[in-house]
């Protein structure tokens, strides 16, 4: 409910000073959420990222350019459309899952078991999702450091290049 | 940025060893409580990065200089990695952490101990970089 109301917030406000506070705002209610669906390590990574460092960045970029949202140049249908039809098709998904909590459900049954069941002999790791994360998918966890990484020097070529290019341009910003 | 007001700056005084010990916390208990190394990484970040805000990005650059914390970016995915290929060398799979150590168990335990290492080590070094970035353009 607060997480509607918050996501029409940030859809009507122009000043994205008041955009970026609510989009932190946001992800604190995301990680309550997470909280209280008992996955404490996305609610973390929830607060920390999505609400601390994001902010921050995003404060970052705003202090690079203007606080006020520009008008829009004309009103466009098309995006409208994509949102509403990724929306229903997202809808339509979700009436096969399995109901929430469902013990029956699928996903209850392939691997999770064996997780649960083997985690302390295996590893002697009690928390379940680091034992999964680093040993059972270390493979998806080197990839996702893969990934960070690959985004890390992504964003500082592209902030840095321009930079260097406009110095050796002799240009004044 | 903001140079002249004292309560930001004493407290930041006052929390940037707490955060770090947090961070640490995060990272070496994960094992047991919630956490591990994304987590740990991001707030070893914040804590650079606050105070980066508060004492001006110079000051943040003496506790974390660039050259540093851009050689840390690929040096968590190195550390990740060769926790794989000390597996292979010690004759088991590619990130096979069983072979870590005489005992299995305590095998899994190195074998994460380092992995989450490696993690941390990436996510706060991409974090601080990508903050220097932005934070340095202003000027």
């Amino acid at each position: 409910m607060l997480l509607v109301v918050t996501a029409l917030a940030i859809a009507r406000v122009r000043n994205l000073f008041a955009v970026v506070a609510l989009g932190g705002i946001y992800s604190f209610l995301m990680a309550l959420a997470l909280l209280v669906l008992d996955a404490v390590d996305v609610s973390m990574t929830e607060a920390s990222v999505g609400a601390g460092i994001s902010t921050v960045l995003l404060l970052g970029a705003l202090y690079l350019t203007r606080v006020d949202e520009a008008m829009p140049l004309r009103f466009s249908v098309a995006p409208l459309i994509v949102a509403l039809v990724a929306g229903a098709a997202l809808l339509y998904g979700s009436w096969d899952l399995p109901p929430f909590g469902d013990p029956a459900g699928p996903i209850h049954h392939h691997v999770a078991p064996r997780y649960l069941n083997q985690v302390m002999a295996e590893t002697g790791v009690p928390n379940v999702v680091t034992a999964v994360l680093a040993s059972y998918r270390g493979f998806d966890t080197l990839g996702e450091t893969t990934v960070i990484f690959t985004g890390g020097i992504g964003v500082l070529l592209l902030l840095k290049g321009r930079r260097r290019r406009r110095g050796s341009g002799g240009a004044a910003p | 940025m903001m140079h002249r007001e004292t309560i930001p700056r004493v407290v930041t005084k006052l929390l940037f060893p707490f955060i770090l010990l947090f961070a640490l916390y995060v990272q070496f208990h994960g094992e047991l409580g919630a956490g591990g190394g994304f987590q740990a990484g991001v707030i070893a970040a914040a804590a650079v990065i606050l105070y980066g805000i508060i004492f001006g990005l110079s000051a943040a650059h003496r506790i974390a200089p660039p050259w540093l914390v851009e050689m840390l970016v690929p040096l968590g995915v190195l550390i990740y990695a060769g926790v794989g290929v000390v597996g292979l060398l010690l004759g088991g799979n590619y990130l096979d952490y069983f072979v870590l150590d005489p005992d299995p168990v305590h095998g899994q335990e190195r074998g994460i101990f380092w992995v989450e290492i490696g993690v941390l080590v990436t996510v706060s070094s991409t974090m601080i970089a990508i903050y220097y970035a932005f934070a340095g353009r202003g000027r």
